[in-house]
């Protein structure tokens, strides 16, 4: 019971950490293509993250 | 280039020296009872630290049992009002005695006991005492005062310096007032909107500095984790809970239970959708906040234990260098929280007032 628990939570910080990669990477290239816009880019991909970073922490506690 | 050199040798030399110093000690392979004993103690302290506690302890002395600190007030409702010092657990090694009832402190919970302090167990060791309701003044509970105390003191500053000095703040004001309009024109103005944003500013800025100031004071060798406590950030999410749901319009009700603008059969589909979703979002606010300040307890505490299993002249170095970034990386991730919290708090105060647009 304990090993698949331990497991499932695993897979879960792995996406979760590629998505906050994808974003990351993402809001690099945005605000390469548009300097100017970088303030409203920072703040959308810290939401994402934080949002994606949450699902994270519960899968973390869960098991 | 002769500097460099003679460096080059003696960082090998070093290095040398250092190897040679781990084969012996895993040759010898004395110590490894001793090792694991210490993992346990560190863990049990981390452990510890990251709860709350009745009393206010700096440091401990384990040679001579000796605690630095001081007692708090212990407020119990069990039958009655009883309210006595926390000195009288001796750090949970005692029985305390109150008004011929008995109380011990076990993992930083106080239960009811006989005289000799007997704790009972289930099946899964969890102690199946009688708990009396707790309401003391603990650790958190101080820190919290404190930093209250402190944000009243430092925005009344801010406040008197606008009338005093034709609005320009003076002394700390000065520092206090970008973040304000920080707060005001970064995050409440763009998520909630120009009209609305005014009744919400009060508690965005209170919950932004007292998060903030917490999760600095969490920083602070006190060894408070306040921020890292679930009780506390489920109070924080709470208050924004109940904000965001009383001070909603017709429209946020009707996008959460009759989704406009969806077929009927996805109507049906998207209302139980939608209500789970006005609890998961407090809820992640809760477990972000408490998650983020705990795990950066947890990490920074594990490396300056690794000073001690090491056992090596490179421990120290090491572990104060990582222990040294992380602490930057975590004052970073202080403020980050506190953004991010206010930030989200905003935004679904926003959802809250949208108006309808079709």
């Amino acid at each position: 019971m304990e090993i698949p628990r331990i497991i499932g939570a695993g897979l879960i910080v792995i996406g979760a950490g590629v998505g906050i990669g994808r974003i990351g990477g993402q809001a690099m290239d945005a605000i390469a293509r548009q300097p100017e816009a970088s303030g409203k880019i920072q703040t959308a991909m810290l939401i994402a993250a934080a949002l994606i970073e949450g699902i994270g922490f519960a899968a973390l506690f869960a098991s | 280039m002769q500097k460099i050199s003679v460096v080059r040798i003696f960082m090998t030399l070093a290095l040398i020296l250092t190897s040679l110093n781990l084969v012996a000690k895993d040759a010898e392979n004395v110590e490894k009872e001793g090792k694991d004993g210490l993992k346990t103690e560190i863990k049990e302290f981390i452990d510890h630290h990251l709860l709350d506690s009745h009393d206010f302890t700096l440091f401990s002395d384990k040679e001579t049992g000796k605690h630095f600190g001081f007692p708090l007030p212990v407020i119990l409702w069990d039958g009655g009002l009883k309210v006595f010092s926390s000195s009288k657990f001796h750090h949970g090694e005692t029985v305390a005695e109150v008004d011929g009832e008995y109380y011990k402190l076990y993992h930083s919970k106080i239960y009811k006991t006989d005289a000799e302090g007997t704790i009972e167990y289930d099946d899964e060791h969890h102690a199946i005492n009688a708990k009396p309701l707790d309401f003391s003044i603990t650790k958190n509970v101080v820190s919290i005062f404190l930093i209250g105390l402190l944000m009243f003191f430092m925005f009344r500053g801010l406040a008197k310096s606008y009338k005093k000095n034709n609005g320009i703040p003076t002394g700390a004001g000065r520092f206090l007032e970008p973040l304000v309009l920080f707060v005001r024109d970064e995050i409440a103005i763009p998520n909630i909107g120009e009209n609305k944003y005014r009744r919400y500013m009060s508690f965005l800025l209170t919950v932004f500095f007292f998060i903030w100031f917490l999760n600095l004071l969490g920083m602070t060798p006190l060894a408070v984790n306040v921020t890292g406590n679930i009780a506390v950030t489920f109070a924080l999410a709470l208050i924004t809970f109940l904000i965001t749901n009383f001070t909603a319009n017709k429209n946020y009700w009707g996008h959460i239970f009759w989704m406009p603008g969806v077929p009927t059969f996805m109507k049906i589909v998207l209302a139980p959708i939608e209500l789970l979703g006005v609890f998961i979002k407090p809820f992640s606010l809760m477990i972000r906040l408490y998650a983020n300040m705990t795990a950066g307890h947890v990490v920074l505490m594990s490396i300056v234990g690794l000073m001690f299993i090491f056992k090596s002249w490179i421990g120290s170095p090491l572990s104060f260098g990582l222990a040294f970034a992380l602490s930057i990386l975590e004052l970073l991730v202080a403020a980050l929280q506190a953004y991010i919290f206010t930030m989200l708090a905003a935004l679904y105060f926003g959802m809250a007032n949208e108006e309808a647009h079709h």
